[in-house]
C-alpha cells in the first residue's frame, strides 16, 4: 500500500524497518522532523532514542552503538553533518557500520535553511581526515529514499564502512507516496567483532589507534583493498539513445527538475539523455564514460558552483564538452531554467 | 492529465492545510501526485505556499514554475504568482481581501469567493480555507469533492473529528459557489 509521507519521516521509518535499534540526532532544519518522528517511534519499536546536547556528542554515541553491534543511525543537516567529520573518520578506522543521513541545506557556515548540494565533496571525497570516502548514496524521491535507507543497513555491515544518504532540503520536506519497505526482511549481521562482553571468549578490540607506522600502513592496505569492492555498490539511472545531442547528467533533487525540461525538449524533437547517479562514491564512471561518448556535449546541474561536475569532467572524454550550470546558497534552479539553459546549448551546437 | 497548482497566502490560512488535503485525496483517488511547502521561519501572518502536482504519471518535477491553478488567499500572493499561470489556466482568488477586480487576459476562469464571508456565515472563520478547496476542486475537475471528504478524517487529528461535518458542508459550500 502506497502512503503519502514527508522524505524525513520516510527516512526514519525505514531505519526502525530495517532493524535500526538505536538512533541519536540533533534538531536542525530541514531534518528535525526525522529527529522527532525517532522520539515517537523508536520507543514504540522498543529501540534507543537520545537526543543529545550536540553533533559532536552524536557522533560518538553512533561510535559506541556501532561497537557494540548494533544497527544504529543518525541525521543532521550541513552545518551538523560538519561537526560530525571528526566521529566520522574514527568510525571509518575503527571499521564501525552506521549509516548517515545528510538532508543538505545552504552553506558555507550556518547558511540557511534552504535546499543545497553543496555537500557533494565533503561526502564522496573524505571529509573527516585520513585517507577514506564515503559510500554515499544520493535519493531523488521520498520512495527512493526510504528504500535506500533500508538497504543502507546491510550495506555499511558488508563492508564494516559508513553509508552515507546525501538528501536535500527539498527531498527532506517534499510529500509523496512511498510504499515503506517491509519489516523484519533485513536482518542485522552476526558481528563476532563487536564488543558484547569477553565471558567465555577473547577480548574484541575496536579502535583505529596505530602508534607503529607500518602497523597503520598495512591497515590502510587493507582499507584500500576494501574500498575497492564496494565498486559492487554502484547504481544509476539512464535514459539514452545512441545519437544524443546532449546528456544532462544531475543527481537529486535537481535530477527531477531536469527531467521536466528533458520531456519538453523532446516533445520538440530533441535527442537529449539523462543520466542520474545514485551511488555518488563509488561513482558510475565506466557507465557514464560509454553514455557520454554517445552524445556531442554533456551538461551538468546541480545546486553548488560545481562539485559533482569536477568528477564527470575527469570521466568524460576530453573531445566531449562538458558544460555547467548551477544555483547556490539555498536557490533551487527551476525547470524552465534549466529548460532556457539547456535550449541554448543546443542552438549553439547546431 | 497533469495539475501544477500553487496555494499561496498568509501563514494561518490554511494554505499547507489545503495542500496536504490535496495530495492525500489524489493518492487515494489513484493519482500520482507530490506536496512541496515552503519553508523557513513561518509564522502567522507570513507568507506561506506551496505546490502540488496530481498527474497520471509519475511526477518529476515537484517545483512549479507556470502554474496550471493559482489558489490566491491574499494580495500579495496574488500579486508575485499571477503572472506566472498558464494560458487557459484557473485564478481562484479570495475576495474577502482582495478588493480589486482581478482580470487576466491568459486564464479561462478568474473566480473571487467571499470565503472569509462565507466562512463566518457558517460560525467558523477557520472553514475558509475548505471553503476554497471545494470551488478550486468542483471548477479544475482533478477528482470529486467526495474524494477530499474521504481523506479529511485521515489528515485531521481525533480531536478535531467532531467539527468533520463542518467541513464537509463547507466544502460543498464552495463546489456550489463556482457551479451556481
Amino acid at each position: 500500500m502506497r502512503v503519502l509521507m514527508k522524505g524525513t519521516e520516510a527516512m526514519a521509518e525505514a531505519a526502525i524497518r530495517a532493524g535500526c535499534s538505536a538512533y541519536f540526532g540533533y534538531p536542525i532544519t530541514p531534518q528535525t522532523e526525522l529527529i522527532h518522528y525517532m522520539s515517537r517511534r523508536m520507543p514504540e519499536a522498543g529501540g534507543v532514542f537520545l537526543q543529545a546536547e550536540s553533533e559532536v556528542s552524536v557522533i560518538n554515541m553512533v561510535y559506541g552503538a556501532a561497537a557494540a553491534g548494533v544497527r544504529v543511525m543518525t541525521s543532521s543537516s550541513s552545518p551538523g553533518v560538519s561537526l560530525m567529520q571528526e566521529g566520522i573518520s574514527y568510525l571509518v578506522g575503527a571499521e564501525l557500520p552506521a549509516v548517515l543521513i545528510n538532508v543538505m541545506r545552504g552553506g558555507p557556515g550556518l547558511g540557511n535553511i534552504q535546499p543545497s548540494q553543496s555537500d557533494y565533496f565533503q561526502s564522496t571525497k573524505g571529509g573527516g581526515h585520513g585517507d577514506y570516502k564515503l559510500i554515499t548514496f544520493a535519493p531523488s524521491s521520498v520512495s527512493e529514499a526510504a528504500s535506500m535507507v533500508y538497504d543502507a543497513f546491510d550495506i555499511t555491515e558488508k563492508y564494516r564502512h559508513p553509508v552515507m544518504i546525501l538528501a536535500d532540503g527539498a527531498l527532506g520536506q517534499i510529500m509523496e507516496p512511498v510504499s515503506l519497505p517491509e519489516q523484519g526482511a533485513s536482518k542485522p549481521s552476526v558481528k563476532n567483532w563487536a564488543l558484547t562482553g569477553a565471558k567465555g571468549r577473547p577480548a574484541n578490540k575496536i579502535f583505529s589507534f596505530y602508534l607503529d607506522p607500518k602497523g597503520l600502513e598495512e591497515h590502510n592496505l587493507h582499507l584500500q583493498e576494501k574500498f575497492k569492492n564496494i565498486d559492487d555498490e554502484i547504481k544509476y539511472e539512464e535514459d539514452i539513445s545512441d545519437d544524443m545531442e546532449i546528456l544532462v547528467v544531475a543527481y537529486g533533487t535537481v535530477a527531477r527538475i531536469l527531467k521536466n525540461a528533458v520531456q519538453k525538449l523532446r516533445g520538440e524533437g530533441r535527442k537529449v539523455g539523462i543520466f542520474r547517479p545514485i551511488s555518488l562514491w563509488p561513482f558510475p564512471e565506466s557507465a557514464l564514460k560509454s553514455a557520454s561518448m554517445k552524445a556531442k556535449q554533456v551538461f551538468v546541474s546541480e545546486m553548488s558552483y560545481g562539485q559533482m561536475l569536477e568528477d564527470v569532467r575527469r570521466i568524460v572524454p576530453d573531445e566531449i564538452e562538458v558544460k555547467f550550470y548551477g544555483r547556490a546558497g539555498g536557490v533551487v534552479p527551476s525547470p524552465n531554467e534549466l529548460y532556457i539553459k539547456l535550449k541554448s546549448l543546443l542552438e549553439r551546437g547546431v | 492529465m497533469t495539475e501544477e497548482l500553487i496555494i499561496a497566502g498568509f501563514g494561518g490560512q490554511g494554505v499547507m492545510t489545503m495542500g496536504q488535503v490535496l495530495a492525500y485525496a489524489g493518492l487515494n483517488f489513484g493519482k500520482e501526485v507530490s506536496y512541496l511547502p515552503s519553508y523557513g521561519p513561518e509564522q502567522r501572518g507570513g507568507t506561506a505556499n506551496c505546490m502540488v502536482v496530481v498527474s497520471d504519471e509519475a511526477v518529476s518535477s515537484p517545483y512549479i514554475d507556470e502554474p496550471t491553478s493559482l489558489i490566491i488567499m491574499n494580495q500579495p500572493s496574488l500579486e508575485k504568482f499571477a503572472p506566472t499561470l498558464q494560458e487557459n489556466g484557473i485564478l481562484l482568488y479570495n475576495a474577502s481581501l482582495i478588493k480589486e477586480k482581478v482580470t487576466s487576459e491568459k486564464t479561462s476562469k478568474v473566480i473571487g469567493i467571499e470565503i472569509n464571508h462565507l466562512a463566518n456565515q457558517m460560525g467558523k472563520p477557520q472553514l475558509a480555507n475548505m471553503i476554497m478547496l471545494g470551488a478550486y476542486v468542483s471548477l479544475s475537475n482533478i477528482m470529486p469533492v467526495d474524494s477530499i471528504k474521504e481523506v479529511l478524517p485521515k489528515v485531521f487529528s481525533k480531536k478535531y473529528h467532531h467539527l468533520l461535518p463542518l467541513n464537509y458542508e463547507a466544502l460543498d459550500l464552495g463546489a456550489k459557489t463556482v457551479k451556481g
